[in-house]
């Protein structure tokens, strides 16, 4: 392998314009898959969730999902798409192990949603509009694992086991236009289309969009145009990036190379690369073969899909409030300034907090626990907010908690330590840790009184009025109920005591 | 139009994942272009303006109600399997690209 | 009791004068007896078929009513249907010993008719081939005359008639598959319409163009059976939801002899040169037959029918060579070449050059040139018009003719091994038959008498959904023509016994 030589990022913006083409793949969260009858569910024994038509067996056939293609009919109309009056999937032929008919079922040439738009928000509030070429229907692969070898990788493993509970899913592929003109940028666009098309699809309660699990996959076109250059350059397709911050390192990556190549007169390879989180960088794929022969015909075995005009109209009835819409009613709603919006955008905390606010928690109580404890949290974890494995849900039944007197704000800590810890419901932690406020005066005054018989002097200074040392006495008793009691509680019980 | 060659007839084969030998290699260069010359005909429709027809019934909007419907068991799954081992159906490995 | 009609047999089994067992038994007899010369079954499984038939016996005896009109009568499946818990070779060596995990809608249906499976029969390799030469496992014979093929690719269902080893059989037509070998073996074959057949557990050969339809040795048997594996299947996106057209109506309806009012067109472009002069004076006889019937007689012009076969020679192969890539050694099927060294790409590659015979893998090799970047405009594209033209030139022919007609195959069975050097020779046996097939319409072969000694059919075509006409026509003339002929055609299949 030849060293990598890289150019400085400066450089390359000052002498290139990069051309970026973004491809998204969204698992829909049906309740079956694309073309028959099976469950679409996540980490399932392999090869239990499988029939004679997602194996691909002779004589076979597929079935189309109707829910699949409300899904991305609603899609097409989140992005400002057009809906296709009439298309058809067509197949897409190329043998590979994981694929079982040997092509894919797919639209080619007539997607069902085309020409739109995103407008994605940068962090210091900038709108760029991502135009959408297209988004279609195909369905997953199965799934394979290379065996033997050294590295456990594709190239010198033994022999491959494959799994065809994945073959079949419902995806949704989007793809954009290429975006232009966004200099430096380019990184940061990448990243901001991507998370704002997470919000979008969650916002559709279309897919889990979960990258870490596969069900939101994106592909990095890139290619850079010497600034006096007329034509697009020479692309690469960088796959396998599978968090938002690999999106924005890998485009980077793919510029500053792209970059050094061109710039000591070397050309670029149209070609697959794979992207590295461990070291940031992308490698080459194996080259294709030849030029691909995908042989696209229309699919004989599944009918065109003409949606009426009238279902698309009930469809485009039920799109939710979108989440830039949510943003700008929750500014207001909650009288923040742009740049405290911009900052909650920014930590991805805004949707939290309303569907917080939504599951009931007052807002202020919902925007604290999520910019402070659960933020550091992430931070410490290393993940997005999004990520962390709690749910606006659970934060709301926390703060209810609170509210009722049943935890205090330390508790509740606690609480939500357990629930990131995966030990269940905010109430099962509670009972399982035994974390609930003591709120029997009985109990509480038999530790009042202990403390006081422990500390006469101190009891002393209280009866004589000296109320504000009663702290040490509340101090005795936290510690003696393990801070589950009211500390407000103890110190009325401690002055009533001594009165 | 035609006179397939034996490199295009190579060609076709790897497409279709056939290990031919040099002898069927010459014996379907032949054939084919017997074939394709003689279905050649067809081409005088080409610039003709007339919509193909893809399926011989005029039905649209066929679909089916996302239910989950029982499938088959593991067991069922690899009965037929030249291969396989951890409940997964075992190949040679597979060279190229990850999909 | 061989001889017997399969509308007889279910009525004699009814009646209890037999056991459904004694049909079956009877059939397998002849099996064992016959069909080491003929080779029509790739698959008897006796058990099974027995199991079946006392089942149904037990039925009657217990004064339950009968699962259909054709409750404990035998029936052989072509082998490209699955049928869980017996083999599906699709004649092919690549599937040799497979067994699917489920069933095809059709043998459910059967199942559920109380019909008794007496197994599964040969056929070129996926349906390829007019002759039956092309199945990996050997030559099915055509029982009119042992040197002689049975028509394909549904010979074997279409021998095991004539051979009184069935008195039903199912089979698959993509381009004249059931009409063809009906044609050449005496028999009658009907290629229902497209989509009101369930193509579920159907191994594709050509997706936009597989129907499964009834083979049998009398109209009515077929319009029987018909009724048995026609409705709309939601397990098939190209399965029709109208009613089962009212074929057993129709026949008897046809049975009283009368076809006056009824437009019958002969279609000028299906005859003439290249047809076999026998061939030309069986269809002509045939015409004067329904003309005495009363059948008003067209001649009606379709143009586009001599594109037909062109185009389907593109259509079929560019399917199917993508229906065939499924077949690569990794989930089931034949693997050859697995050493432990060699990659997933080499297996896949070897298998399917040892696994697929030199027919298939031609068509797969024409299908994959007809679909790549740069033809696909010339060749596929350019057929699907074609496939327009004709399904105009149908539209317009019904305008003037309820039904249309033609001779079924130009010339009658030639010679095992004859064609087998020449593609296109082969392939003209499909001329007639492809038409219906590319615009979807319904249609049958009625034997029409004999040229040399060998059968010859007749060639009868609807509009989709109306394939009752062409039953109502086929039952009129048949009744008509045995009269004629003081007897069934069939009958007059010389003795096996004497031929060997």
């Amino acid at each position: 392998m030849t060293t990598l030589e890289l150019m400085d990022y400066d450089d390359v913006v000052a002498r290139f314009d990069p051309v970026m083409g973004l491809e998204v793949h969204v698992e829909l969260s049906t309740n079956t898959k694309m073309f028959c009858g099976c469950p679409t569910a996540f980490g399932a024994e392999p090869n239990t969730q499988v029939c004679p038509t997602c194996l691909g067996l002779p004589g076979s056939l597929p079935a189309l999902n109707g829910a699949a293609v409300q899904s991305a009919i609603r899609i097409g109309l989140a992005l400002n798409c057009s809906i296709a009056q009439w298309c058809r999937f067509a197949r897409k032929n190329y043998f590979y192990p994981d694929m079982p008919k040997n092509f894919q079922t797919s639209q080619y040439d007539e997607p069902i949603a085309f020409d739109g738009f995103l407008d994605v928000t940068l962090e210091d509030g900038e709108v760029v509009r991502v135009g959408i070429e297209r988004a279609h229907m195909e369905e997953d692969t199965g799934k394979s694992l290379h065996v033997g070898g050294a590295t456990g990788r594709i190239h010198g493993a033994d022999h491959s086991l494959l799994d065809y509970n994945r073959a079949g899913v419902p995806l949704i592929e989007i793809v954009t236009k290429p975006i232009t003109g966004t200099g430096a940028r380019a990184p940061e666009v990448a990243r901001a289309y991507v998370t704002a098309l997470r919000d979008l699809l969650k916002a559709l309660d279309v897919s889990d969009v979960r990258m870490d699990q596969g069900s939101l996959r994106c592909d990095a076109n890139l290619s850079l145009m010497a600034k006096d250059a007329a034509e697009f350059g020479t692309r690469t397709e960088t796959k396998n990036v599978n968090s938002l911050r690999s999106v924005e390192r890998a485009v980077r990556f793919e510029m500053t190379r792209q970059a050094a190549l061109l710039a000591s007169g070397g050309s670029i390879t149209q070609e697959t690369r794979h992207f590295d989180e461990a070291t940031g960088h992308t490698s080459a794929g194996r080259r294709k073969e030849t030029s691909e022969d995908y042989r696209y015909f229309p699919e004989p075995d599944l009918v065109p899909i003409a949606p009426s005009r009238e279902w698309v109209e009930e469809l485009r009835g039920t799109l939710p409030e979108m989440p830039w819409e949510r943003r700008r009613r929750i500014q207001s709603d909650w009288g923040l300034s742009d740049a405290e919006l911009r900052d909650l955008v920014n930590v991805g905390a805004v949707d939290l907090i309303a569907a917080t606010a939504d599951a009931g928690a007052p807002p202020a109580e919902a925007r604290s626990w999520w910019v402070s404890y659960l933020a550091q949290q992430a931070n410490s974890r290393g993940v997005e907010l999004a990520e962390l494995p709690i749910t606006p849900a659970q934060v709301a039944a926390v703060i209810a908690l609170v509210a009722s007197g049943d935890l205090t704000k330390a508790l509740a800590r606690e609480v939500v330590d357990g629930v990131l810890a995966g030990e269940g419901e905010p109430a099962d932690v509670v009972e399982k840790r035994g974390l609930k406020v003591v709120s029997d005066d009985s109990a509480l005054y038999a530790a009042v009184d202990e403390a006081l018989a422990a500390q006469p002097d101190v009891a002393a200074k209280i009866r004589d009025g000296k109320v504000a040392a009663a702290g040490a006495i509340v101090g005795a008793v936290m510690k003696a109920t393990k801070g589950q009691a009211d500390a407000k509680r103890v110190r009325e019980l401690i002055i009533e005591r001594c009165s | 139009m035609p006179s397939i060659s034996r490199d295009e007839v190579a060609h076709l084969a790897r497409l279709a994942r056939l290990a031919v030998s040099d002898d069927e290699l010459d014996l379907f260069a032949g054939q084919l272009d017997q074939i394709v010359g003689a279905v050649a005909a067809v081409g005088s429709v080409a610039d003709q303006d007339i919509p193909p027809t893809s399926h011989a019934v005029p039905l649209t909007n066929v679909f089916r109600a996302d239910i989950v419907r029982p499938g088959l068991t593991q067991a069922q799954a690899l009965a037929a399997a030249p291969a396989a081992e951890d409940g997964r159906f075992r190949v040679p490995r597979i060279l190229g690209e990850e999909a | 009791m061989i001889r017997k009609t399969a509308a007889e047999l279910a009525e004699l089994i009814r009646t209890r004068e037999v056991s459904a067992v004694e049909v079956a038994q009877a059939h397998l007899d002849r099996i064992a007896e016959v069909d080491p010369a003929v080779h029509a079954f790739l698959h008897v499984d006796t058990e099974r078929a027995l199991n079946a038939a006392r089942a149904v016996d037990e039925d009657i005896a217990a004064g339950r009513e009968a699962a259909s009109p054709l409750a404990g009568v035998p029936i052989a499946v072509k082998d490209v249907l699955t049928m869980e818990g017996a083999p599906t070779t699709c004649g092919s060596r690549i599937l040799e010993g497979w067994q699917p995990p489920y069933d095809s809608t059709v043998v459910r249906k059967l199942l559920a008719a109380g019909m008794v499976i007496l197994g599964k029969t040969n056929m070129d390799e996926f349906a390829m081939g007019s002759s039956t030469e092309n199945s990996a496992f050997g030559t099915t014979r055509n029982p009119w005359d042992l040197d002689r093929i049975p028509g394909g690719s549904g010979g074997g269902s279409s021998a095991a008639l004539a051979a009184f080893e069935a008195p039903l059989a199912i089979g698959t037509d993509t381009g004249g598959s059931i009409r063809q070998p009906g044609s050449v073996t005496g028999t009658v074959g009907v290629k229902p319409t497209y989509g009101t057949v369930s193509r579920y557990g159907l191994v594709a050969f050509s997706s936009s163009l597989d129907q499964a339809g009834p083979c049998a040795r009398t109209v009515e048997d077929a319009a029987l059976l018909h009724e048995v594996i026609a409705g709309h299947d939601p397990m098939d996106s190209t399965s029709i939801d109208v009613p089962v057209p009212p074929v057993v109506a129709a026949v008897r309806e046809g049975k009283t002899g009368d076809l006056s009012g009824v437009r019958v067109g002969i279609v000028t472009e299906l005859g003439g040169e290249g047809y076999q002069e026998g061939v030309l004076s069986a269809f002509h006889e045939a015409v004067e037959q329904l003309r005495a019937l009363g059948a008003e007689i067209v001649e009606v012009s379709c143009p586009s029918f001599t594109l037909a076969l062109p185009a389907y020679y593109l259509i079929a192969p560019s399917e199917a060579s993508s229906n065939l890539a499924r077949f690569d050694a990794m989930r089931y099927g034949l693997r050859t070449g697995d050493d432990a060294t060699r990659s997933a790409e080499e297996v896949m590659s070897m298998t399917r050059e040892a696994g697929f015979g030199a027919e298939v893998k031609r068509r797969i090799m024409l299908g994959t040139y007809a679909l790549s970047a740069g033809y696909y405009d010339a060749y596929y594209g350019s057929a699907q018009k074609v496939r327009t033209l004709i399904t105009r030139d149908f539209e317009s022919a019904f305008q003037t003719a309820d039904v249309l007609i033609s001779p079924t195959t130009p010339t009658t069975a030639f010679r095992i091994g004859e064609r087998v050097d020449d593609p296109m020779a082969m392939y003209r046996a499909d001329l007639c038959t492809i038409p219906s097939n590319m615009a979807g319409n319904a249609a049958l072969s009625v034997p029409c008498g004999l040229a040399e000694g060998l059968p010859v059919g007749l060639q009868i075509m609807s509009p989709a959904l109306q394939d009752h006409r062409g039953y109502r026509v086929a039952a009129a003339y048949e009744a008509a023509r045995d009269a004629a002929q003081g007897g069934a055609l069939i009958h007059r299949v010389p003795e096996l016994e004497a031929a060997r």
